[in-house]
């Protein structure tokens, strides 16, 4: 799950890290309340979860009360990459004498979190491993023992020569150290870590996202979760249990299991069909399940075809034939159906359907091509 | 012989009076499988479907019952602990069903894991079956038959998919493996390809790769490095927008790397025969072995 900037920060200032204070509004008067309050000049950030807000207008800086407002009118209701900004962040402006990188990702080869700190901050992480990998600096960290001072110690002189600066520096990766461990984060990061002209090391950026599969430990954290980020149908999937991510083509799937979901989307491609949709119903055979897939499915202006292709293991292909039939009695479906069943159960599923009009497939490669050709397309 | 588990599995069921405990103890036994013990704490001395000694701990199961090998469906938030417990009571192959598992929990686990002599199966994975001798998980038992195909897949039902066609089409296999699609897992695709390189049973591999992580590519350079069977692969999510979860943890597209263009690509440079749909799996083995 991903959080705001503004979320992001407070946690990174109950861990210690210098964060400047800062506040999140949601009109251009609240803006302008903030800037001065704040006093002096302030940057306006736009609170979405999408990278590049800078490149999309979503930062702007303002000299006073009057220019806040009016920065925050133009950035609230801005999309940046399909997102609407709904609040934005008002900071001060600081002096920036130098600007560095340090974030905590997990490691997917080393199965352990690796800290990274580059002394080329404020620009894409990307970018700087891209042209300058050797700016680039590491430390694997043992879960069982944590960050260990001189892991942190020996990054921040890689960030700074001055002894005070890289102090203060090394608290600030021992802060995110246990910011990204008490949170179960997978990511977090500061981007960039400022040093000012005064000699102060100051966090003005924050990201972090959260494992999904921690959130149950979680409760603050799911708090946080900003449910206008979603789509409304993904809410409602993820709110089902169900596993869902629309995307622009006229097929939809429902599929048992991610490989397989993956595996039937590229074969509606294969046949000259666009997936509308990646669609997961799990291992569950829970028929109110597959009624809301059906309902989401039906509920998306651009299919024109719809495709359910089961494998049953675990879930039970008779569960899914009944929840088919009893969906199909709730609501009324304006595109054609395919259906593909085979594995556990699959002759008294084939039966459930057939008495109640409905034809089932066992091929997939025959099921896909059916329901490629009734959206019109392939 | 086939890899990892076989007529030497003498498996204990970590959850085994649980839901999904219960019920695949007995699909596995069913099918074969030696089952001699279950754990669930505070049932120890009882017994499960009459004869299949309980005990609190996988400790006095691998005294008592000479358990080799365990199996977990225990929840998310107590599976991690369930791994430690098997790998801490001497347990040589430990098999775990259980998704959801935190990130954090599993980076804590391998550590443990590599200091002592067992091998970890998954999480988040549907376990192994070798035809008609022994399965430990949850593959369907009727799709697979006996022959000399070994398959490894980060998938759950993509694989039985892939199974059922090449049985379908006449093809066995040794053994059948799925390693879990979490970003963290125990035994990894080189694991299985080094393992049925060494098989005698095994003729040929088919490899089932997805988007996220670089597994793919790891396993690609050490097929054309070691390994002298023909293999055959597959990935899956080549029109996955980027970016974009898919499901479990494993299909995150982080980058350039982790793309199936990119996975494709480095099976094809290494020798691997990449079929285009499930479906071509079965004539590409059948155009290699």
């Amino acid at each position: 799950m991903n959080i705001h900037e503004y979320q992001a920060r407070e946690i990174f200032r109950a861990h210690g890290l210098p964060v400047p204070d800062s506040e999140v509004v949601d009109t251009p008067e609240g803006a302008a309340d903030a800037a001065r309050s704040l006093g002096g000049r302030v940057v306006i950030k736009a609170q979405v979860h999408a990278g590049g807000r800078g490149k999309a207008g979503g930062v702007k800086l303002a000299a006073d009360p009057e220019e806040a407002r009016d920065a925050a009118g133009v950035i609230l209701g801005m999309e940046i990459k399909g997102l609407r900004v709904r609040k934005v962040l008002v900071a001060p402006t600081a002096d920036i004498a130098t600007e560095a990188y340090v974030g905590i990702v997990m490691d997917r080869v080393s199965q352990r979190p690796v800290m990274m700190v580059s002394p080329e901050g404020g620009v894409d992480i990307e970018e700087v491993a891209e042209t300058t990998p050797e700016a680039i600096f590491k430390e694997t960290i043992d879960p069982r023992y944590g960050l260990l001072n001189h892991q942190a110690t020996r990054l921040a002189y890689r960030l700074f020569s001055d002894p005070s600066l890289a102090r203060a520096a090394a608290g600030v990766l021992s802060g995110l150290w246990r910011a990204y461990r008490s949170a179960d984060a997978t990511l977090a990061e500061v981007n960039p870590l400022i040093s000012t002209s005064s000699g102060e090391v100051l966090a003005i950026d924050a990201k972090m996202n959260i494992d999904d599969n921690a959130l149950f430990r979680h409760p603050e954290l799911e708090a946080m979760r900003d449910e206008d980020a979603e789509a409304p149908s993904e809410r409602r999937a993820r709110e089902a249990g169900l596993s869902y991510i629309k995307l622009e083509g006229s097929v939809a799937c429902c599929v048992n299991g991610a490989g397989l979901a993956m595996a039937t989307m590229d074969l509606v491609k294969y046949y000259g069909g666009d997936p509308a949709n990646f669609l997961d119903i799990g291992g569950s055979s829970n028929p109110d399940k597959v009624v809301c897939a059906l309902e989401i499915m039906a509920g998306d202006p651009n299919v024109r075809s719809i495709l359910f292709n089961i494998f049953g293991g675990i879930t039970r292909c008779d569960d899914v034939a009944n929840g088919i039939v009893e969906a199909m009695s709730r609501l009324e479906l304006r595109v054609p159906l395919t259906i593909r069943l085979t594995g556990t159960n699959e002759e008294e599923a084939v039966g459930i359907l057939g008495a109640a009009g409905f034809k089932a497939d066992t091929d997939m490669d025959r099921a896909v091509q059916r329901a490629v050709r009734a959206a019109g397309v392939g | 012989m086939a890899i990892f588990i076989g007529e030497h599995t003498r498996l204990v069921v970590q959850g085994i009076t649980g839901r999904d405990g219960s019920f695949h103890a007995r699909q596995m036994r069913d099918y074969g499988t030696r089952l001699v013990a279950g754990v669930t704490p505070g049932k120890g001395g009882q017994t499960f479907d009459g004869d299949v000694p309980i005990f609190n701990t996988v400790a006095d199961a691998v005294e008592e019952a000479g358990a080799n090998t365990s199996v977990i469906y225990v929840p998310a938030s107590f599976a991690a602990d369930a791994i430690l417990e098997s790998a801490d009571s001497g347990i040589e192959l430990i098999v775990c069903i259980t998704e959801g598992i935190p990130i954090a929990d599993m980076m804590r686990v391998m550590p443990y894991i590599e200091e002592r002599d067992c091998r970890l199966v998954g999480p988040n994975c549907p376990g192994l079956i070798v035809p008609g001798i022994c399965k430990v998980g949850i593959l369907p038992g009727q799709i697979v038959r006996p022959g000399r195909v070994g398959i490894v897949s980060r998938s759950g039902t993509l694989t039985y998919e892939v199974i059922f066609q090449l049985t379908s089409d006449g093809i066995g296999q040794s053994t059948s493996i799925g390693i879990g699609g979490d970003p963290i897992i125990g035994t990894d695709f080189v694991d299985c390809l080094r393992a049925f390189e060494e098989d005698s049973q095994t003729d040929g591999v088919v490899i089932i790769g997805e988007i996220g992580g670089t597994d793919e590519q790891t396993a690609a350079r050490f097929v054309s490095e070691n390994m002298t069977k023909p293999v055959v692969g597959f990935i899956a999510g080549q029109t996955a927008p980027p970016g974009r979860r898919m499901g479990h943890a494993g299909a995150i597209i982080s980058g350039s790397e982790g793309t199936a263009a990119e996975k494709t690509r480095a099976f094809r440079e290494n020798g691997i025969a990449v079929a285009e749909r499930p479906a071509d799996i079965v004539d590409a083995l059948h155009a290699v072995l």
